[in-house]
């Protein structure tokens, strides 16, 4: 592993400003880096030539004495941001082929900053997934392994190629999409930092819809400095996002090192689940005493309808999925499969196309919201989503931030959980609240397990305050002082 | 709850996803879990609230109804399937 895919994001934009490397010497440490762990099925797209012709530009810009803010500095993108002239896939058959003639703004405004593009990251088709298995491009391998346990694990989903590009330093950082839980969830995997932001933050303009009162982009990175940094090249308001948020973007680096002192943390009882490992409660504990030793008061919670997130969510997300996903529809883009009839066209098309995840969400959205079941189910989830926002509301009357585990356990082997459904929803029990009421959380890596897998932290905060989520993440960052190294990268075993 | 095979293939109809007859029976099973599952929201109650249908309460702005884009019919069609003279193409609908 060269030393350059070693810093962090914000190490690296320092040291090109110094000019101790080039961009394009930075950029070919992570396409070797990437190269030497294709095994890993991290993208679904590499793309060298970009990424050297960025860098080149990126030098040229610098000689000039005119650089761009994240000038020269490598990322990955999640194969769900559509890309001007690059495939983009979803990760889905249906997609076969399709080359978007057009950036989404996410993508674009990091692009405009002088990033590198290093590729395309795998994830769940369609984002639909909690482990990274459902791709129609393979699954991907989790870097870590648990110690004298050889069997591959899942680096959590949806965004699972982009967590381990993250973490296995394959790129400086990447962008995931987090719909109820997917860029927090494979963070705490892989010991990274997923930040999901207020829904409205970042525009979802360009990025192929899964469901989209819940869809959020956000930035993924190997510190709480680096996701300020990428959010705020991410984030402002997009007038072709109408639920784009016409707010001002804060400079988040600016603030993360504020502390905590009279910040109010609360506990909500209701995350304490049945079955918590002991070592996940310890270390839940020892993020409360890392922040109230760091100043902040710690204030214990209710958030009453927690039990009942998982099932709104997976009323609400597969009905908004079985709208958005029927414009794939064998006649635009992506495959098609011939019949004797349109009808039969699109029958077949999809039939075909869609995974076994994506069929059955699009089969049970179909189902809510059909004729005679829609008040039974997609209108009282509605309600009970109404019901969990206002448990958040009046705990924000009392307390600044919360502060739960990001999953209920570390990254478990792949082919676990597979023929269970409900089991593998479970993964998201503690992220889909906060994803519910739109509220911006971070995952922090904080410990790792008795089998020397990285479990991560969370901290929901009030909408729009992604300052104070950042503040009170980099006090746990400091004090966690996660150092670890993934299995591949020669981390202990 | 449990669903039969003959709901699963209704379903399936509306969605436009061809289902092989030898997986209708294994899908009821699957779908009819999750519904189940699904179905303790009935102990919520949900008298007096109203259904919350986006986030942040955010009213949708208003713009000008005008023309901001277009005129590339030819990127448009760039990923068809299967285009000619401008229009995207599909199996005669009409006899």
């Amino acid at each position: 592993m060269s030393e350059l895919t070693r810093l962090t994001l914000a190490e690296a934009r320092d040291g090109l400003g110094r000019g101790d490397f080039s961009a394009r010497e930075i950029t070919e440490a992570h396409l070797s880096a990437i190269e030497q762990a294709r095994s890993l099925n991290m993208f679904i797209t590499e793309t060298p030539e970009r990424a050297l012709a960025d860098a080149g530009a990126a030098d040229e810009r610098r000689a000039r004495g005119e650089p761009l803010t994240l000038d020269g500095l490598p990322i990955a993108v999640k194969d769900l941001f559509c890309t001007d002239g690059i495939l983009s896939t979803a990760a889905s058959h249906i997609l076969d082929g399709f080359v978007p003639p057009y950036e989404s703004t996410v993508s674009a405004k990091l692009r405009d900053a002088g990033t590198v593009l290093l590729g395309k990251t795998n994830l769940d088709e369609f984002a639909m997934g909690s482990a990274n298995v459902t791709s129609y491009y393979g699954e991907v391998e989790n870097p870590w392994r648990a110690r004298g346990d050889n069997r591959r694990r899942v680096p959590g989903g949806s965004s699972g190629g982009s967590a381990a590009a993250v973490a296995g330093r394959c790129a400086l950082a990447a962008i995931g999409t987090d719909t109820g839980g997917s860029i927090r969830q494979p963070a705490a995997f892989c010991g990274i930092v997923g930040l999901k932001p207020t829904y409205g933050r970042c525009s979802r303009w360009g990025i192929i819809a899964f469901a989209s009162s819940l869809d959020q982009a956000g930035p993924m990175t190997r510190t709480v400095r680096d996701a300020a940094i990428m959010l705020r090249h991410m984030a402002g308001h997009d007038p072709k996002d109408s639920t784009s948020a016409p707010r001002e973007v804060p400079d988040f680096e600016a603030v993360i090192e504020s502390g905590v002192r009279g910040m109010r943390i609360g506990i909500p009882k209701e995350y304490r689940v049945d079955g918590m490992s002991s070592e996940l409660e310890a270390l839940w504990q020892q993020g409360v005493n890392w922040l109230r030793a760091a100043g902040a008061e710690i204030v214990e919670v209710s958030l009453p309808h927690t039990r009942y997130a998982l099932p709104t969510y997976y009323i609400i997300a597969p009905a908004e999925a079985s709208s958005n996903l029927a414009r794939y529809d064998g006649v635009r883009y992506g495959l098609r499969v011939e019949g004797n009839s349109v009808q039969e066209m699109y029958e077949n098309t999809r039939g075909e196309g869609f995974g076994a995840e994506v069929r059955r969400r699009v089969l049970i959205g179909t189902y809510v919201l059909s004729a005679g079941y829609y008040d039974a189910y997609y209108l009282k989830a509605q309600k009970v989503r109404a019901r969990i926002a206002q448990d958040f509301a009046r705990a924000y009357e009392k307390v600044d931030a919360i502060l739960t585990p990001t999953a209920p356990t570390a990254a478990f082997p792949i082919g676990e959980k597979m023929d269970d459904p409900i089991a593998m929803y479970l993964n998201d029990v503690f992220t889909v609240p906060a994803s519910l009421a739109g509220l911006p959380a971070i995952s922090v890596p904080a410990g790792l397990s008795g089998e020397g897998l990285p479990l991560g932290l969370q901290l929901i905060g009030r909408a729009f305050d992604e300052e104070g989520v950042l503040r009170a993440a980099r006090v746990l960052e400091e004090a966690a002082e996660f150092t670890a190294l993934p299995t591949m990268l020669g981390g202990s075993v | 709850m449990s669903m039969d095979k003959a709901t699963v293939a209704r379903i399936a109809t509306l969605a436009r996803i061809k289902v092989p007859e030898e997986e209708l029976e294994h899908l009821a099973g699957e779908l009819g879990q999750i519904l189940g599952w699904v179905e303790q929201l009935g102990e919520v109650d949900t008298a007096d609230v109203e259904p919350m249908t986006g986030v942040g309460g955010v009213s949708l702005p208003w713009r000008k109804d005008e023309v901001t884009d277009g005129g590339y019919p030819e990127r448009i069609l760039s990923n068809a399937p299967g285009a000619e003279a401008g229009f995207f193409t599909v199996a005669k609908v009409v006899e």
